[in-house]
């Protein structure tokens, strides 16, 4: 963890409630993949943690929907003020067990985290697939991105307005070695059900202080209590207890 | 005549000499090595660690945090590996990043629980304070109902003070009528100081859901928002007992750690500043001579002289 201000180089729409948001500064702190960012903001006592979308030499991007308070007041937030980040949040994806041909799935704010994993994935020569569920063709992001990287992208929408009709889950391709996984809760337990293979998942929590100090994030797993902002947000598919 | 620097932020809790009067507060610190990864934490006068219990405990559902104006609200529900783990694992770990005396936070369930527990970090050496809660908000059928009855604070007071050499301090809860009462019954039966407060009681509905934010409903509030309150009690504590008393509640910069010390406390706890800053501790520590100046205050030490 690094704590570090961050120059908003950009903060533009990219749907009616979805912003990119690209951060200037020491980002050092920012090492995976699936890692997050926690986002102190004027007038909000808890900071608001936010999924890295893209890492660069001196920049991060964010992806990020406005739900509340603390994300409409980032939303409003200007190029060239500053931001009081925590940087290098949480454990990241395992890239080791990507093997050959990864799954990728996303599912609306969900789709984020994937990207910057998509690249390294790409860089690395593996066969990426994408499947990124959207409810409607208005909501759809990142789409390009995905296909720019070259994976094999193709996007769901729940009403047919665009790509596939349906969920992820009605998408998924046949043959895959591995998953990473985020998105809402009923789409990851129908991944869950679905999938064929290992893989990953990147769960949410409200949290306190995002640093594992706490304990407001806390989960069971199978194996023991774990916190979503220090040992997580990524767990294995084989230690989440998705019942509660 | 001016003091030598690092003289003026010397206090004395209990016996035990602190480099300076600033103690993270318990629960908004772990067991303090999330911490040492951004500062070295032996520049703290010591800290309060997570608090144990006799057993491990889960602790209670998510959602456990909510937000409000200058504060938050939490219902971890006591969340910890329980004293055994935390004298085999937590205990050693910290002896690595710290090595000043550390204040153990005790919960319990029964008063043979609090005596137990404490018997067990008796024998830890590093363990400088016993700093009891009977106060937390967030668990049934126990915790808080002995911080809210001046009887069963007197009778968990007198049972861990028979199991320790240690300074024993009895932390409090703001969620009672009579703080001085409280604060009066723990000093007759022994204990050596007093810390408050605890959180308050509160609660958050999330209007889209209308449904309560926090699993269970009800929770602690902490932050800025409770320092007036906090300030209060302590006044009121400080003359009412003549044994040393820990201020805490919003507190966040070195200005609240001189207005709590100038209401009578003998050193000051910060806690849900940490979860936001991660270095506020350290902060306030550096700006504490500053703001000293700034009010002609040569010591610490001189501040502790409550009267009225």
């Amino acid at each position: 963890m690094e704590q570090t201000l961050l120059r908003i180089e950009e903060n533009r729409p990219l749907t009616r409630d979805i912003l990119k948001i690209r951060l200037t500064g020491d980002v050092s702190g920012v090492e995976r993949p699936g890692q997050f960012v926690n986002i102190k903001l004027e007038g909000l006592f808890l900071r608001r943690p936010i999924s890295v979308f893209d890492r660069e030499e001196d920049a991060i991007t964010l992806i990020y929907r406005t739900v509340g308070v603390g994300t409409r007041r980032l939303s409003e937030m200007k190029a060239g003020e500053t931001l009081d980040v925590l940087t290098g949040l949480g454990n990241g994806y395992d890239l080791t067990r990507a093997g050959d041909r990864p799954l990728l799935l996303g599912g609306g704010a969900g789709v984020p985290p994937l990207y910057w994993l998509a690249r390294v994935l790409r860089e690395q020569g593996k066969r990426v697939t994408a499947v990124l569920g959207f409810n409607s063709a208005e909501d759809v992001f990142a789409e390009e991105d995905f296909r720019k990287l070259g994976c094999e992208t193709t996007v769901t929408t729940a009403d047919g307005s665009h790509g596939i009709r349906g969920f992820v889950t009605d998408a998924m391709p046949e043959e895959y070695s591995y998953f990473y996984a985020c998105g809402p809760e009923p789409m990851m337990r129908a991944v869950d059900r679905r999938a064929k293979t290992e893989g990953e998942f990147s769960l949410e929590e409200r949290m306190g202080c995002g640093f594992g100090a706490c304990m407001g994030c806390s989960c069971r797993t199978r194996d023991g209590m774990k916190r979503i902002c220090r040992e997580g947000p990524v767990l294995r598919r084989g230690e989440i207890l998705w019942e509660k | 005549m001016r003091e030598k620097a690092a003289d003026r932020l010397r206090v004395d809790l209990c016996g035990i000499e602190l480099e300076n009067p600033v103690i993270p507060a318990s629960g908004t610190f772990g067991y303090g090595y999330e911490f040492a990864e951004i500062y070295d934490i032996n520049r703290l006068g010591t800290f309060s660690f997570k608090g144990t219990t006799r057993q491990p405990r889960f602790g209670n559902p998510t959602p456990r945090i909510a937000e409000c104006p200058a504060g938050m609200i939490n219902a971890v529900g006591l969340q910890n590996p329980g004293v055994e783990k935390v004298i085999s694992e937590e205990l050693p770990r910290l002896k690595k990043v710290f090595s000043k005396p550390v204040m153990a936070n005790v919960s319990g369930f029964s008063i043979e629980e609090y005596a137990e527990t404490c018997a067990m970090l008796e024998a830890e050496e590093q363990v400088g304070w016993l700093e009891v809660n009977i106060s937390c908000p967030n668990v049934h059928g126990g915790g808080m109902s002995f911080g809210t009855d001046p009887k069963q604070a007197a009778a968990v007071t007198r049972a861990v003070r028979a199991v320790t050499k240690k300074p024993v301090i009895m932390k409090l809860s703001p969620n009672v009528t009579d703080i001085a009462e409280m604060a009066a019954a723990c000093e007759e039966a022994g204990a050596d100081g007093i810390s408050l407060i605890n959180t308050l009681q509160g609660m958050r509905i999330n209007l889209k859901t209308r449904r309560p934010v926090l699993a269970n409903v009800m929770g602690g509030v902490s932050g800025p928002c409770v320092f007036p309150v906090a300030l209060r009690m302590v006044w009121q504590v400080c003359r009412t007992v003549k044994i040393p008393v820990i201020g805490m509640g919003g507190v966040s910069t070195a200005e609240d750690v001189l207005e709590m010390m100038t209401a009578g406390a003998a050193a000051v706890e910060v806690g849900a500043a940490n979860l936001t800053d991660p270095r506020a501790c350290l902060r306030i520590i550096e700006e504490l001579p500053a703001a000293m100046d700034r009010y002609g205050i040569r010591s610490l030490r001189e501040l502790r002289s409550p009267e009225g």
